[in-house]
């Protein structure tokens, strides 16, 4: 079957599955080294410093770690699908990671290296989103076939977490995507233009928030990990799960959060466009080199900000979580949607959107500040009775 | 609905736009965690490469004392086996031999002294209980082992901790409270009879409550009643 393609079209997409399966497993690994460095220095801390130079070496014995863990199967657990769910949500993540671009790519390259496993996908974030939703089979399933309160709990909550941020997600990407006029990831980087004047973050601001904040809440992370964190449900959803599958759900959500910080910094910031780096891609090779550096710089930048946020941030309540999803950027993300659709329309200029984006978030808080005080008051009156009240009034 | 006089309204602080937004408190407590991130001051002591600082009054490995004639000063009296909580202390006296003439000026001494350093609790009230300062808690805090047999420390192990401890000079604080007996130095005593009485007071009030039997040390120490 393979015969019918020559080794011309084979070999770039070796190499770019290679290094994808290659970088992601490692990166998500060595992000827990990174995140428990971060978090020992927001708090005052140094993190492991023992195992190699300055601790570098720490991920690679947390690895050999997990792979000689005694694999503890649960006697009451529902055994096929216990072993599914794990393997469906890493299943996920990385289709997921093969529409992204790692590097910089041209939208019409013809043949040679490409830094993308499906290079021209034309619905490339539609499938991307598509895949990505999927992954809420590996959590419910995963609470499922514990056979456990506290982990159907977590998953439910999980699922309708995940669910819940899905719309605001898609619809803060309708902007970008109606700018470009292209779902192909690849073209609505180049459609940034070169340089930093063109960079979807000054059209689309407050998409580029909704959009960071609601792919925190799909990939379980501070402030949205009310599903797993310890003091709200024990385990959550991975309660009953330790060793290889443990760390299978944590990669799958590592490599969640390396594809949502690709996509931040591939449709807002700009990807590999820098201000200095002009001409075509494969013009020369540092030129290329330069481009990879930007972009995984920008990445870092972006790791590092939801890696800092974790430790910032308080965690938001179950109905604080719903409450800003369905009520607070689902309305903000339509309302948006109409302002793009009216600019682009009537054919104003595109610089209109981003004081428009500015004044949708003001008036949200404006309306949010003169809403809440009135009914919050009314709440809590009537639950705090004066203690001198006399019983016959 | 009427509102009634009884009810006490709670005013709820007014939510202002910069609290609406989410987003300028957050940028608060982004450039507080940045400030610690990049401000270099942790706090993470490295042991082992650096020690602790140990309080000089520190509950750690126990070690039994020797007088000035070297001999052990235990009296097995089993003031310390009684007291003990943990019950970790086994003593087995023995008459000294009257002829010897080390001995000539004791009549007991313990033949044998074990101490289950794992049983133990550290809590320090051997120390307090003993009339002649024979056993203390130095500020040994590392002991480990790789058996438990080979934390059953009996006498030579005892003194070979303070001959250790004397060696390196960092004797615990504890020593030479109160009336001491025949069994501790002379200067020691004569040290301790001219501090103040409140000493006195605190030892006579605890060997007072743990100790049944060493009728003949309790004598001692009661004379100054």
């Amino acid at each position: 079957m393979l015969a019918q393609f020559s080794w011309d079209e084979i070999w770039p997409l070796a190499v770019a599955i290679g290094i994808v399966m290659a970088v992601i497993p490692g990166l998500g690994l060595y992000m827990t080294f990174i995140e428990r460095k971060a978090a020992a220095y927001i708090q005052d801390r140094i993190g492991p410093n023992r195992v190699g130079p300055l601790g570098l070496l720490q991920a690679v014995a947390d690895a050999i770690k997990i792979f000689l863990k005694e694999q503890v199967i649960p006697n009451h657990v529902f055994k096929s699908v216990y072993f599914v769910a794990p393997i469906l949500g890493l299943i996920c993540a990385m289709l997921g990671a093969s529409v992204v671009p790692f590097g910089p790519t041209d939208p019409n390259s013809t043949g040679g290296f490409r830094a993308i496993i499906a290079p021209h996908v034309d619905i490339g974030l539609l499938f991307l989103l598509a895949v990505s939703s999927l992954s809420a089979y590996g959590i419910v399933l995963g609470g499922w076939a514990s056979n456990n309160k506290y982990s159907m709990f977590g998953a439910l909550r999980s699922c309708a977490q995940f669910i819940s941020y899905e719309i605001p997600m898609g619809l803060s990407l309708l902007g970008v995507i109606m700018i470009t006029g292209s779902l192909n990831i690849e073209q609505m980087v180049t459609a940034q233009g070169e340089g930093i004047t063109g960079w979807n973050i000054w059209w689309q601001p407050l998409a580029a928030l909704m959009f960071f904040t609601a792919s925190l809440a799909e990939t379980n992370r501070l402030p949205f990990d009310l599903p797993e964190c310890e003091q709200e449900l024990v385990g959550g959803f991975h309660t009953e799960y330790g060793g290889i599958k443990f760390s299978l759900f944590f990669l799958a959500e590592y490599t969640h959060l390396t594809t949502v910080s690709f996509l931040t910094a591939l449709l807002f910031l700009g990807g590999w466009n820098f201000p200095g780096l002009t001409g075509p891609i494969d013009a020369s090779v540092t030129g290329y080199l330069l481009r990879w550096l930007v972009l995984v710089v920008k990445v870092a930048l972006v790791t590092a900000v939801i890696i800092q946020l974790r430790w910032t941030l308080p965690r938001f309540r179950f109905d604080q979580l719903m409450g800003l999803a369905w009520c607070g950027m689902i309305p903000l993300a339509l309302m948006n949607f109409i302002g793009v659709v009216a600019v682009l329309s009537f054919g104003f200029s595109k610089w209109w959107l981003a004081p428009l984006s500015i004044a949708l978030v003001l008036i949200a808080g404006w309306w949010t500040a003169k809403t809440t005080t009135a009914s919050m008051a009314r709440r809590t009156a009537l639950a705090r009775v004066s203690p001198a009240a006399p019983a016959a009034n | 609905m009427t509102k009634e006089k009884t009810v006490k309204w709670a005013e709820l602080p007014k939510i202002g736009l910069a609290e609406a937004l989410y987003l300028p408190a957050i940028l608060d407590g982004v450039a507080v965690t940045l400030k610690h991130m990049l401000g270099g001051k942790a706090i993470t002591r490295q042991y082992p490469e650096v020690e602790p600082d140990i309080p000089a009054n520190y509950r750690g490995v126990h070690r039994l004392n020797r007088d000035d004639k070297g001999r052990v000063k235990c009296v097995a009296c089993f003031l310390c086996e009684t007291a003990c909580p943990a019950k970790c202390i086994t003593i087995k006296a023995a008459g000294t031999d009257k002829d010897d003439p080390n001995w000539n000026d004791r009549d007991k001494y313990p033949a044998s002294f074990e101490i289950d350093e794992l049983r133990c609790i550290y809590c320090g009230m051997c120390e307090e209980a003993c009339p002649v300062d024979a056993i203390e808690l130095t500020t040994i805090y590392d002991l480990t082992g790789l058996t438990r047999e080979e934390m059953i420390f009996d006498k030579d192990k005892l003194l070979s901790v303070y001959d250790e401890t004397v060696a390196k000079g960092d004797d615990p604080i504890r020593t030479k409270r109160g009336v001491l007996g025949p069994a501790s130095e002379p200067a020691a005593r004569s040290d301790s009879a001219t501090q103040g009485d409140s000493a006195t007071q605190g030892d006579s009030a605890t060997q007072g409550g743990g100790a049944t039997q060493g009728g003949a040390a309790t004598k001692s120490v009661g004379g100054v009643q």
